[in-house]
C-alpha cells in the first residue's frame, strides 16, 4: 500500500471528510453506549435534546462554547505556523488571574474602561505565559510542546497557592477561591436573566479578526509560509524567530481571553476547577476546523454541545459522561485521518 | 536533622527508587519510540489506561502478573493505533499523540464510572510487596535502598538492562536505531520500514502502561482519576535529558525522583515558611531546566517526526 499526493481535492471529498469522521465517531460512541446497557438511538436523542432542545439548552451550549471559541483560536493560530501550543490551559488560568487582579476592586473605574482594562490586561498576561516557551523555541531549540505541557501543571499549582494565599477570599468559608469581581468588572449578558455573556460576541469577532490577520495581513502570509517550509520562508527572506515569537503572543493573548471570559462573564470569580481542561479541548476545536478561524466557531458550538448534552443525558440515561470526552478524542483522530484522504489516494501494489 | 542530612538518609533513596520506577518503565517506553523516529504523545494517556487495566484485572481476581500482562496488552493496542496512523498513513505524530492520550484517558475514566458507578472510597486490591532479596538486602544503606523494593521494581531495572542489549547488540535493535536515523538505509537492505517502527511504538507504548501500572499495583494499591498527573509528560523530558540511551534515561529517572522524595521531606520540613505549592511546582520546573540545559548538545534522532514514503525522497 502507498499514498499517492492527489493533484486536486474535489469539493465532494472535502465535504466527505468531516461527515465520514462523524459516522465513526458516533458507530464508536453507539457501541459505548450499548455496553453500558443503554439503547443507543434515545440516548443520541436526549444528547441532541439536552444540547438543542430548549431556548436553555441552546444558551448554555452557547455559553459553554465561548471559551472554546477562544481557545480553538489559540491553537489555530500556533499550529498554523507549527508552533505546538498545548499550553492554552496554563494560559487561560494567567488571564484569570489577571482579571481576578484588577477586577476585584483594586482599580475602582467605571466600566466602560475597566472591562477593556482587563479583556487586555488578561491578554498579555496569556501572551506573556507562551513568550517564555516561545523564546526557548527560537532561542535554545528547546521543544515547546513539553515546556508548555509542564508549565499547565506549574500554573495550576501557582492559582492554587494564589487561592489559599494573597486571592483567597476572605468571606469564602475556608475554600480555595477568590473574592467575586465587582459589577463594573462584570461583562454584560446578552439576554437579561441568562447565563450567555458578552464573552460570546468578544469570541465571535475573535475569529474574525483573526481569519483577516490569516488571509488579508503580511502576518497572515508570514505564519502560513512558516508553518508550511520554516527553512523555504527563511530563504524569502521572512525573519522565522520573529513570526514564531509574534505567532506566540498571538496565540497565547486568545487563550488568556478565555481566562477572563469565564471570570467576568460567566464564574465571577477564580477556583481551581475554572477549566475543565478547555485548553486541551481547544486543540480539538482547532483540528476539527482544519485551522479554520472562522470554522472554530461552528466547531467550537459542537463541542461545547455535545458535553453539555452528554451531561444531560448523563443525568437521566445513567451512561457516564465520559462519553463525551470519547466522542471529542474519536472525533479528532477520525477527522484527522478522513482529512489525510483527501489528500492523498491510496494505490494497492 | 537539617535539610542537607536528609540526602545521606536511606528512607530518601528508599522512596526514590520506588518513585523512580513507573518513570523508568515510561521513559524507557518513549526512547523506544523515539529511537525508531516517532514521537509518542499518547504516553500520558496510555499510562492512565494501564494504571487502570493492570488494576481492575486484580481487582476482579486475576493474578498480579497477569494484571501486569494485561495493563502491557492494552498499552500495546493504543500502541498500535498511534503507530497505524503515523507510521503508514503519515498523519501529525504532535496531533495523533495528543489525540491519543485524550482517547485512552477518557475510555478509561468512561470504563472506571461505568464497573463503579458512585463510590466513597476507591475500592483496593492487595498489591506488589516489598520482595528483599536474599544476601543482596543485608548490604547497607544500598540494601535497602535498592534491593528491599517490590518485584516490579526489580523488573524496571532488569528492563534497562534488557532494552539496552536489544537496542545496541541485536540486529533487531540496529534495525530500529536506524529506521530512526536513516530509514532509507534500512529500506535498501529490504527490511520493512513500517513494522519495525509500528512493533516499536508497540512495545514502547506496552512499557508505558506498565509504567502506569505500578502507580495502581506497587506504589499504591487504588485507582483514582487523575492519578498519573503529568508524569507522562516529565518521562518525554527524561528521554531528551538522557540523550535517547537507556543507562542515561536510568540515571536521569532515578536523579528526578530523589530530587521529588526531597522535596516531600523539605515540604514537611518548611511547610509552614513556604507555601507547599513551591514544592510541588520544583519537579516540573527541573524537567524544563532539563531540558534547556540538554536541548543544546542534544542528538536528536535525525528521522524523528519524519513520515517515511517508500520510494519517495
Amino acid at each position: 500500500m502507498r499514498l499517492e499526493p492527489r493533484a486536486e481535492t474535489s469539493l465532494a471529498l472535502n465535504l466527505l471528510a468531516p461527515v465520514s469522521a462523524l459516522v465513526v465517531s458516533l458507530i464508536i460512541c453507539g457501541l459505548l453506549v450499548a455496553i453500558a446497557g443503554a439503547a443507543i438511538l434515545p440516548t443520541f436523542g436526549l444528547v441532541v435534546k439536552g444540547a438543542f432542545g430548549s431556548q436553555f439548552a441552546l444558551l448554555e451550549t452557547l455559553t459553554r462554547s465561548t471559551p472554546l471559541i477562544f481557545t480553538g483560536l489559540a491553537a489555530a493560530v500556533a499550529f498554523r505556523a507549527k508552533l505546538w501550543n498545548i499550553g492554552a490551559e496554563a494560559q487561560l488560568y494567567m488571564g484569570a488571574i489577571v482579571c481576578v487582579v484588577l477586577g476585584t476592586g483594586l482599580v475602582p473605574l467605571p466600566s466602560v474602561v475597566l472591562i477593556p482594562l482587563i479583556l487586555i490586561a488578561g491578554a498579555l498576561a496569556g501572551a506573556l505565559t507562551l513568550l517564555g516557551p516561545a523564546l526557548l523555541k527560537t532561542r535554545f531549540g528547546v521543544d515547546e510542546v513539553v515546556t508548555t505541557l509542564l508549565l499547565n501543571f506549574i500554573i495550576l499549582l501557582f492559582v492554587s497557592l494564589l487561592l489559599e494565599g494573597p486571592l483567597k477570599d476572605p468571606m469564602g468559608m475556608g475554600w480555595p477561591q477568590s473574592s467575586r469581581v465587582i459589577a463594573d468588572a462584570t461583562l454584560p449578558k446578552l439576554i437579561h436573566g441568562k447565563r450567555l455573556h458578552l464573552g460570546f460576541v468578544l469570541a465571535v469577532l475573535s475569529a474574525v479578526t483573526v481569519w483577516f490577520i490569516n488571509a488579508r495581513t503580511t502576518f497572515g502570509y508570514e505564519m502560513r509560509a512558516v508553518g508550511h517550509n520554516a527553512r523555504a520562508a527563511a530563504f524569502a527572506g521572512i525573519p522565522v524567530n520573529a513570526v514564531m515569537v509574534k505567532t506566540a503572543l498571538l496565540s497565547g493573548g486568545l487563550a488568556g481571553l478565555a481566562g477572563v471570559s469565564e471570570v467576568a462573564g460567566l464564574k465571577g470569580n477564580l477556583t481551581l476547577d475554572l477549566s475543565p481542561g478547555f485548553g486541551y479541548t481547544g486543540i480539538v476545536v482547532a483540528m476539527l476546523a482544519l485551522l479554520n478561524p472562522l470554522a472554530v466557531i461552528a466547531t467550537a458550538i459542537f463541542v461545547a454541545a455535545i458535553f453539555v448534552g452528554a451531561d444531560a443525558m448523563s443525568r437521566s440515561a445513567g451512561v457516564p459522561s465520559y462519553i463525551a470526552n470519547v466522542m471529542v478524542a474519536v472525533s479528532l483522530l477520525s477527522m484527522v485521518v478522513a482529512v489525510m484522504f483527501t489528500r492523498f489516494k491510496v494505490s494497492w501494489k | 536533622m537539617d535539610a542537607f542530612e536528609i540526602i545521606f538518609t536511606t528512607t530518601l533513596w528508599v522512596a526514590a527508587i520506588r518513585i523512580a520506577s513507573p518513570l523508568i518503565f515510561a521513559t524507557l517506553g518513549e526512547l523506544i519510540c523515539e529511537r525508531a523516529g516517532i514521537l509518542n504523545l499518547g504516553i500520558e494517556g496510555i499510562m492512565v489506561a494501564g494504571s487502570f487495566a493492570g488494576w481492575v484485572t486484580v481487582y476482579a481476581g486475576g493474578d498480579l502478573w497477569l494484571g501486569v500482562l494485561v495493563a502491557a496488552l492494552v498499552g500495546a493496542i493504543f500502541g498500535l493505533l498511534h503507530g497505524v496512523l503515523v507510521v503508514p498513513l503519515g498523519l501529525s505524530q504532535h496531533v495523533t499523540g495528543i489525540g491519543i492520550t485524550l482517547l485512552a484517558s477518557s475510555l478509561t475514566y468512561f470504563v472506571y464510572r461505568l464497573l463503579f458507578p458512585s463510590l466513597t472510597s476507591p475500592p483496593r486490591i492487595t498489591p506488589f510487596q516489598p520482595l528483599p532479596l536474599p544476601g543482596l538486602s543485608q548490604i547497607p544503606f544500598l540494601g535497602e535502598a535498592l534491593f528491599s523494593q517490590t518485584a516490579l521494581t526489580y523488573l524496571a531495572f532488569i528492563a534497562v538492562g534488557v532494552v539496552a542489549y536489544i537496542l545496541y547488540r541485536t540486529p533487531i535493535g540496529l534495525a530500529v536505531r536506524t529506521v530512526g536515523e536513516n530509514p532509507a538505509a534500512v529500506e535498501a537492505q529490504g527490511i520493512d520500514v513500517t513494522w519495525i517502527r509500528i512493533g516499536a511504538v508497540m512495545c514502547g507504548s506496552a512499557l508505558m502502561a506498565i509504567g502506569g501500572a505500578f502507580l495502581t499495583m506497587s506504589a499504591v494499591d487504588a485507582f483514582y482519576i487523575n492519578m498519573v498527573n503529568g508524569r507522562g509528560w516529565i518521562c518525554i523530558a527524561l528521554v531528551v535529558f538522557g540523550s535517547w540511551r537507556p543507562g542515561k534515561a536510568l540515571l536521569g529517572a532515578v536523579l528526578f525522583a530523589a530530587f521529588d522524595a526531597y522535596q516531600i521531606r523539605l515540604q514537611q520540613k518548611y511547610g509552614t515558611a513556604i507555601p507547599y505549592q513551591v514544592f510541588l511546582m520544583l519537579p516540573y520546573i527541573l524537567s524544563i531546566l532539563a531540558l534547556v540545559v540538554m536541548s543544546r548538545r542534544a542528538g536528536y534522532p535525525r528521522a524523528l517526526m519524519v513520515p517515511y514514503r517508500k520510494g519517495e525522497r
